[in-house]
């Protein structure tokens, strides 16, 4: 069983007793303790249930590679699924819950998986699920998606909060370990900004559970000293519990911090992403131990033998009474000789080597008793949920077993593997370093930035180097290399420290165990746990014609779990080469794409949720709309009032009520959202004769003009009234939506064009709360307020003056976008609400009411003004809608002139604008499109138009509507059939789409 | 992500603080052109493989137009200039003939 | 007549790392034109008491000054009552010259933010080294604050300003609530 041992546990608070639950069971563990360390200090060995087969699966690893221990976390909205027990701190009250299984931990129906799995091989879903099609939707996928996933999604919205932090510096190092502390300090006394980051809560990496000394002093020391060092240096940052998550362009990093994981009652965000940019990063990352493949190595028990020793070291937990450790390599030696040293037995090592001579650590091992069975294997791992024994070969043979060894753990290394991910998430290459049996940097072949050199070092493990003093001279060197090239320099006192060295025996390259082993152990024989992949998988991909080892990849979901593949990667592919019966670097990798380590989604998000989730403009009058029943609609990222609702009223009742009130009385309307820009300068009419379609710059000083804007080639994309302020300065109104693309495109015309035109723009939208007093009480309403002469004669209808009414200093414009007697008023946004409440008050016994933007909507289209965005969609151009007079035949040029004369442009079948008035008198859908005679090449009915806006009109008790229609202003009169949607087929009249007013006479008075 | 640095104001920024709008040095077309030259100059661009001249604008920042050059295999920067001028600066000609002997400047440059 | 308000009316948070107020309306005006020539070096002298700034420079004088937005564009920053005034001044001076002088005030939001930790609230929204060195008084950036586009200087060690349209001003101002929430703290640039 796994047990807490008295003695050892140096990451431990043995005084600060910590009580956690397990699957609702009371469990205690001690601060510094990982959920993974406290389950298996309480003999929780058994932590989880496979994905496919539902295989009882236990812990392998102690840091972020591990594949099976994934653990729902916490509840309500705090709850998180899918979070490794080996790196989540423990704390006080931790609630941890087991995935994937039904009903039970213990006993798990899914199980039944394991006893099928002859016919659940690699790409059985794809084979087995194809036919019959109708199947698909309501059998197949329906159970496949009721067994799968791991977690549970969280059903309450998060509790926390997040944030981003921007940081810049001269080198960023990434890992905390030995190397990386090394290359921090010889960074730092370069002079060079830095910023260190490691992943876990502690310095030093896994050097200290390794040993050896630094300059004779034990590494424990080197670590305490070199931390405290860097402490007090102005230059540096260090930041525990943060993962360099992603490398990406030009030397911008993703930082990952964990602020609250570990003490959730603390005030504050729970994640922190750091967006760095840095000039050079280092990757001091170190390197993750590999699993071997033998028949059974996935039955809880079988550990890699680095974790061993971590949880002992660590945490003072004993993984196994009797633990045979298994190996291809030196290291696994060390988690020999510490089990013994701490009391424990090892009852056998199985070196799958044969070599000539001892080293000092064989030598070690065989000094304290243990037996060591050289160029010995595990034929197969016995035991359920937990190791009960294992059955000894020879690692040449096919797995004939010799002797069954009895114990309760087994401690596996297949060698170690560069954490190379960060060096190759923006392009680093790699090369196959056969003495480390691995994939390593490639030092020539380094991702490039900005100034087309390579930002990224790696240094220590990561770049293949695994004794310590070879780890401490590459971080030096590395960092020596990279503070040059950024044009620092490093003191000459500054040198490497020297660890003493231990020499070690070659690693031999083990892919299988033993190396013959047969079909039937090779179906027992796990690649990646997470996904169930076996060793046989991969041999059927490659017999099914799988030679990419992308290709393989998603065939098996080999390194597709949540791990992508941290343990599984190259024993995957050695397994496919070896089936294709090609060399591994040929077959090369898989793509390692960012996050190294799954990231929550709120730190992505940032502190983009709730409130602020994305910017929402206010007009100066929000405020008081919100008070007074509006009835929100986005436009763009303004919320105008839809319509204002009574107690009582639907929305329909109000903005009927509000366009008859308009028509019979006076309204107004929150115009704020229009766009205002000063155009000014010496050749501003010539720029704007440019950028309209119309003549501007023939405008008189004091007079307002109707304009189009289209883009170069041609269609429509605004329209506004310009008003003539100067000789040289005019004021362009653009659509509620336009006035950033129209202040945008102006200057952009200015800047990249028309660079020697003599004109200064500037957008001044947000300066004025603009206010359209509209109906025929309008004017004696502004007479009420008094102050300047507002009639026809001093302010005719497309006329501007500035004045002050009621003691505002205003400019009042008298245009009309209802057809009604209309000015529209802008004063001094810091105004708008005083303003507005005077035009209230004056307004109180001529029946003034605010309206709303579907008023405004209706009261445009009984006019037959079209609107940007109904009428037009960027593919229409002004002509379409009959809009000729708005274009000047005089001018040689203007922003779309050229396009407008392509053939498609002056096509006689191109849809025209029409007014639409139904039969019944009903309203038309909006979007809906009329049907001519015969059908296309599709079978469907041939279109003749469509409907572009429509509304029931109050005024005329009908619904009217504005379209485009093949031919339309010819076949005024003809009835058009629009299907709808509902089922029912509407019939409408072509007709002008002027609805009311046609001769203009109430704007005009 | 790329960094820039915007020739108008100086800052050295990340790239959420630009907006990217097409094709450098494109020559306008009007009324009068022939149906040939209007329909490259509205739809034809380049695509290379490589170097390549863009218009930025620095919209979150001093909001000015300008020019760069830059590898749009690895993305290399050469250099910003101003949007101010219909052919490429002699600077940023020979920094990139350094870093590409292979390269030819275009035709006009 | 009535008073001016500004889009939050004096809106304050004081709970958090940072203590973060909406200012009451501050004069703004948007000069463009030729920033060398002397029909506007001298009236913004005589209006501001200061001299024309450099590339990305602010210039500040208690409560007016003059910041540098680009190459031929300028904020010049005064009481809110003043405006009309300097804008006539300013008028008088460009004459017949090309420039433009506009009133921005009302289009704009203020806020102060003053504490320790100013320079990690900014960074949090804004991709910009704040740190000490990279950004002192006596300069204005101009960036992004989280989606919305915004200017921010430091007045002091402990005080900086920032400014942003006035339609996104309650945005701005629940972004820098967020950013300078209790326990958020990085603690970056404590030395």
């Amino acid at each position: 069983m796994s047990t807490r041992i008295a003695t050892g546990g140096r990451l431990l608070n043995k005084s600060k007793a910590v009580s956690f639950s397990f699957n609702g069971k009371q469990l205690r563990g001690y601060q510094g303790d990982t959920l993974a360390s406290a389950l298996l200090a309480n003999d929780q060995m058994l932590v989880g249930r496979s994905f496919k087969y539902h295989r009882p699966r236990g812990i392998v690893a102690a840091g972020p590679e591990e594949p099976n221990a994934l653990m729902n976390l916490g509840r309500g909205g705090q709850f998180e699924p899918n979070q490794r027990a080996t790196t989540t701190e423990l704390f006080d009250g931790l609630e941890a819950a087991s995935q994937n299984h039904w009903p039970s931990l213990e006993f798990d129906v899914g199980a039944i998986n394991t006893h099928l799995s002859r016919f659940l091989p690699a790409g059985f879903y794809y084979k087995m699920f194809i036919h019959p099609r109708p199947f698909w939707k309501h059998v197949y996928e329906p159970i496949i998606r009721h067994s799968a996933g791991l977690g549970k999604a969280p059903k309450d919205r998060d509790d926390d909060t997040y944030e981003h932090f921007h940081a810049f510096c001269d080198v960023l190092v990434i890992g905390g370990g030995v190397a990386g502390l090394e290359a921090a300090r010889t960074a730092a006394l370069s002079g060079a900004k830095v910023i260190l980051l490691e992943q876990t809560a502690h310095w030093g990496g896994r050097a200290p559970v390794d040993g050896g000394s630094v300059e004779g002093k034990s590494i424990t020391d080197h670590v305490d000293t070199l931390v405290a060092e860097l402490a007090v240096m102005d230059n540096v940052q260090m930041r525990r519990r943060t993962m360099g998550a992603g490398v990406y362009d030009h030397g911008y990093v993703l930082g990952y911090e964990s602020l609250k994981d570990h003490a959730p009652k603390t005030k504050g965000p729970r994640h922190r992403l750091w967006r760095i940019r840095a000039g050079h990063i280092i990757t001091a990352t170190g390197a993750i131990e590999r699993p071997l493949s033998f028949a059974g190595n996935d039955i809880p028990g079988v550990m890699l033998a680095a974790a061993v020793r971590d949880y002992l070291v660590n945490f003072g937990v004993s993984v196994g009474d009797r633990t045979v450790v298994v190996t291809n390599n030196d290291d696994a030696y060390r988690t020999a000789i510490a089990l013994v040293e701490a009391g424990l037995t090892v009852p056998a090592i199985l070196d799958a080597r044969v070599l000539p001579v001892d080293s000092p650590l064989m030598a070690r091992a065989k000094e304290l008793g243990i037996r060591v069975m050289m160029g010995h294997a595990i034929a197969s791992v016995k035991g359920g949920k937990r190791v009960t024994s294992v059955a000894v070969c020879s690692q040449a043979g096919e797995g004939a077993a010799l002797e069954t060894i009895e114990c309760d753990a087994v401690a596996m290394s297949g060698g170690w593997s560069p954490v190379v991910h960060l060096w190759s998430h923006c392009g680093g290459k790699l090369v196959w370093d056969s003495a480390l049996a691995s994939f390593r940097p490639d030092v020539d072949n380094a991702p490039t930035g900005a100034d087309g050199h390579g930002f990224v070092t790696a240094a220590g493990a990561a770049a293949g180097f695994f004794g310590l003093d070879d780890i401490l001279h590459d971080a030096h060197a590395a960092a020596d290399g990279v503070v040059t090239t950024l044009g620092f320099k490093l003191p000459a006192s500054a040198t490497s420290p020297n660890a003493a060295r231990q020499e070690e025996s070659p690693l031999a390259p083990v892919w299988m165990m033993p190396q013959g082993a047969n079909a039937k152990l090779r179906e027992k024989t796990w690649l990646d746990y997470q996904n169930d992949v076996k060793v046989s998988d991969v041999r059927l991909a490659a017999q099914e014609g799988f030679v990419s080892v992308e290709h393989t990849k998603r065939y098996t979901t080999l390194g597709m779990a949540t791990d992508q593949g941290k343990l599984s990667n190259i024993n995957g592919l050695a397994t496919l080469a070896g089936a294709l019966d090609a060399d591994i670097p040929t077959v090369g990798t898989t793509t390692f794409r960012p996050p190294y380590h799954p990231i929550s989604l709120g730190a992505i998000g940032g502190e983009a949720r709730g409130d602020v989730f994305q910017p929402l403009r206010r007009t100066p009058l929000h405020d008081w709309h919100d008070v007074n029943g509006a009835e929100w609609e986005p436009v763009g990222q303004w919320r105008r009032p839809y319509a204002y609702k009574r107690s009582g009223e639907s929305t329909h009742d109000a903005v009927m009520r509000e366009v008859a009130n308009t028509r019979d009385k006076m309204g107004l309307l929150d115009a704020s959202t229009l766009g205002k820009i000063i155009v000014k300068g010496p050749d501003a009419g010539k720029f704007l004769d440019m950028l309209y379609t119309k003549m501007m710059s023939s405008l008189k000083p004091g007079k307002c003009r109707y304009g189009l804007m289209c883009s170069e080639n041609g269609f429509l994309i605004d329209d506004g009234v310009v008003a003539r302020i100067d000789d040289d300065t005019f004021l362009c109104h653009t659509t509620t939506g336009g006035a950033d693309r129209i202040h945008q495109h102006m200057e952009e015309w200015l800047q990249t064009e028309w660079w020697d035109f003599k004109v200064y723009v500037a957008n001044v939208t947000e300066q004025y709360a603009q206010i359209a007093v509209v109906g025929p009480n309008a004017r004696k309403c502004l007479e009420k307020l008094g102050g300047m002469d507002v009639s026809k004669d001093a302010l005719g209808f497309m006329e501007w003056v500035d004045g002050e009414l009621g003691g505002f200093k205003c400019r009042i414009y008298r245009i009309s976008f209802s057809g009604e007697l209309s000015y529209e008023i802008a004063v001094d946004a810091g105004l708008g609400q005083a303003f507005w409440d005077a035009l209230m008050v004056a307004g109180n016994d001529l029946g003034v009411m605010p309206y709303g933007t579907e008023c405004l909507h209706i009261l445009r289209a009984e006019k037959g003004f079209i609107m940007i965005g109904d009428e037009t969609d960027g593919t229409v151009i002004p002509q379409d809608l009959g809009l000729n007079w708005a274009i000047s035949k005089k001018k040689e040029d203007y922003l779309g002139k050229r396009a407008q004369e392509r053939s498609h442009m002056v096509d006689p079948t191109r849809w025209k604008l029409v007014g639409l008035e139904t039969t019944d008198g009903s309203v038309l859908p909006d979007g809906a499109y009329a049907v001519g005679e015969g059908k296309n090449e599709n079978d469907q009915r041939n279109m003749i138009g469509r409907v572009t806006s429509t509304y029931h009109s109050p005024t005329l008790g009908k619904g009217i509507a504005m379209g485009l229609v093949l031919h339309g202003p010819d076949r005024m009169g003809e009835v058009l059939d629009f299907p709808g949607t509902d089922g029912k087929t509407y019939s409408a009249k072509i007709v002008d789409p002027v609805f009311y007013d046609k001769e203009g006479e109430k704007q005009n008075v | 992500m790329l960094i820039l640095t915007c020739p108008n104001c100086g800052v050295t920024a990340e790239e959420t603080e630009f907006h990217a709008h097409g094709e450098a040095h494109l020559t306008r077309f009007g009324p009068g052109a022939s149906d040939d030259d209007f329909e490259n100059y509205l739809f034809m661009r380049d695509n290379p493989k490589g170097v390549h001249f863009e218009r930025w604008r620095h919209v979150y920042g001093c909001g000015k137009w300008f020019h760069a050059a830059r590898d749009t295999v690895t993305l290399e920067m050469f250099g910003t200039y101003t949007a101010q001028t219909s052919t490429v600066p002699q600077d940023i000609i020979d920094k990139i003939a350094e870093r590409r002997p292979e390269w030819h400047p275009p035709e006009g440059a | 007549m009535s008073e001016p308000i500004s889009a939050l009316n004096g809106a304050a948070y004081k709970d958090g790392i940072v203590e973060i107020t909406a200012l009451d309306p501050v004069g703004m005006i948007t000069l463009r034109g030729d920033l060398g020539a002397g029909y506007l070096k001298k009236p913004l002298k005589k209006i501001t008491g200061v001299d024309m700034p450099e590339v990305r420079g602010i210039k500040l004088n208690q409560d007016q000054g003059i910041a540098w937005m680009s190459p031929d564009e300028l904020l010049v920053i005064c009481p809110h009552a003043d405006v009309a005034t300097h804008l006539e001044t300013l008028n008088n001076a460009i004459g017949s010259n090309h420039a433009m002088s506009v009133n921005v005030s009302d289009a704009r939001a203020v806020f102060r933010l003053r504490g320790k930790h100013i320079r990690e609230v900014l960074a949090k929204l804004a991709p910009v080294d704040t740190s000490p060195g990279a950004f002192e008084p006596g300069t204005i950036r101009r960036s992004r604050l989280a989606q919305v586009p915004a200017a921010f200087w430091m007045v002091d060690a402990e005080t900086a300003q920032l400014v942003c349209f006035r339609s996104v001003a309650q945005y701005v101002f629940d972004l820098l609530k967020t950013a300078a929430q209790p326990g958020s703290e990085v603690n970056h640039y404590r030395r």
